[in-house]
């Protein structure tokens, strides 16, 4: 019991180690006091007084004997923020003191953006984290924060950031295979995870053979990649189009299973073209 | 709506200024980090809606009504004033708050758009009344930390936090 108490003083006696006397001097209290721990308040004078802790986080109300130290144990305040410290009644004083938040983060808020895109995009992926104590206290003294963006593969890409007013950022590329990546974000043990869905980007080339049927052209893609190699969605639309004697006919095709498919009629000195996207591929002149 | 008027001069012009009936306004220009551009009509419902909400702020606490919140407050802002609310309910306290003076500036929007962050060196009033006697009327100054997200109408404050200037 004796030791608790002297466990109990030591962490007040840490706490006040700042204090201010305050204005109308009945009052002592802590220049700043760490969000969930212990602390002391003086209050000068005799007989009892009321003694009030004001702020938009907290209110709380003591009576006090006057000429004694008002013990406030831990977690008494622990919401960050400016208090004001009013003695009424028998005596009359205020003090102006700060809860600060406690140094070790204990949440992060992390956003992530997009949660889907497509690959090899310069910056494309951001991420913007706040740091919070255990109190849901914004830790505002710099931390550092770092990030990682992993794919299946392992680390991709890793960035460190150091918070301002609570607050860091960083840009990622998205990778170059498509799938879904992990972006992580990491500071005093606290992780956040967000999970980034990376899709293949536009065609990147077209390469189309033909073969007569009858009196039709048999026109098929290769199979369709994009700049990273990645197969292309089926749905995503071919255009075939076919030039003869001065007409033109047009042929939109949702590629499936990786390649396009169409028929067209096999006109002696055509030429037929290609394209998808901003992909324009080969162009066949079809024999006589 | 506000209940009063305020006058921008030059929301972002350097040491630009705002005047509202009862708090003096000033807006810094922006000291932003990260890459999203910030739009001055976003700065000024941001900071139109953070000025309300000490309208709010002052309202709820002085009535001990934390439904007035709502509107403005969102999250741990939301929660931590209306436990404070309850604290002074259960203690017979009131409190009334009223802004006397901003200096505001814009230090973060994140690249997503979802948030801003912005810093205030208040000045305001603080009442304490406990059943129904005034204790004492105080002047204080403080430094804000905000942040606030954008809900259906408007920017609303999901951090309030104050540390000395």
């Amino acid at each position: 019991m004796r030791a608790r108490s002297k466990i109990l003083l030591g962490l007040l006696v840490a706490a006040s180690a700042h204090t201010l006397l305050a204005q109308g001097s009945a009052l002592t209290v802590p220049k700043t006091v760490e969000a969930g721990a212990g602390f002391s308040i003086q209050c000068a004078g005799s007989g009892k007084a009321t003694l009030y802790i004001i702020g938009t986080g907290q209110v709380l109300k003591r009576e006090v004997q006057l000429g004694e130290t008002t013990l406030f144990p831990a977690g008494s305040l622990y919401n960050a923020g400016r208090y004001l410290a009013v003695l009424a009644g028998g005596a009359t004083g205020t003090g102006e003191f700060d809860v600060v938040p406690a140094h070790q983060p204990a949440n992060l808020s992390f956003l992530a953006r997009p949660s889907r895109l497509q690959v090899g995009l310069h910056d494309g992926i951001t991420g913007a984290v706040y740091v919070f104590d255990a109190y849901e206290n914004l830790i505002t003294v710099p931390t550092q924060v770092s990030f990682e963006l992993s794919g299946p593969s392992g680390i991709a890409q890793t960035r460190s950031a150091t918070t301002r007013d609570g607050a860091a950022w960083t840009a990622m590329d998205s990778s170059a295979r498509e799938g879904t990546d992990k972006f992580v974000a990491r500071t005093g043990g606290i992780v956040s995870t967000r999970m980034i869905g990376q899709v293949p980007g536009d065609p990147c080339s077209l390469k189309m053979n033909a073969r007569q049927s009858g009196q039709q052209l048999e026109l098929e893609t290769d199979p369709v990649r994009d700049c990273s190699g990645n197969a292309v969605p089926d749905g995503t639309i071919v255009t075939f189009t076919e030039a003869y004697n001065g007409d033109e006919s047009t042929v939109d095709v949702p590629l499936k299973r990786g390649i396009a498919k169409v028929e067209m009629p096999a006109h002696p000195g055509a030429i037929i073209t290609v394209a998808s996207g901003v992909a324009l591929g080969n162009q066949i002149r079809w024999g006589r | 709506m506000l209940r009063s008027l305020v006058i921008v001069c030059t929301l972002f012009g350097a040491g630009s200024c705002v005047i509202a009936a009862q708090a003096s306004v000033r807006v810094e220009a922006a000291n932003l980090q990260g890459p999203r551009p910030l739009e001055e009509q976003t700065a000024t419902a941001a900071i139109r809606d953070y000025l309300q909400s000490w309208k709010t702020l002052g309202s709820a606490l002085e009535e001990n009504r934390a439904d007035l919140l709502d509107r403005d407050f969102v999250g741990s802002a939301r929660d931590k004033l209306t436990d404070t609310i309850q604290q002074q309910s259960k203690l017979g306290i009131q409190t009334s708050y009223r802004d006397r003076a901003h200096d505001l500036q814009i230090v973060f929007y994140s690249p997503d758009g979802l948030s801003i962050e912005l810093t205030d060196a208040a000045e305001y009033d603080v009442q304490v009344i406990d059943h129904n006697n005034v204790q004492t009327t105080q002047r204080v100054s403080a430094r804000y930390i905000v942040v606030l997200t954008p809900a259906e109408l408007r920017w609303r404050v999901r951090v309030f936090q104050a540390a000395a200037l």
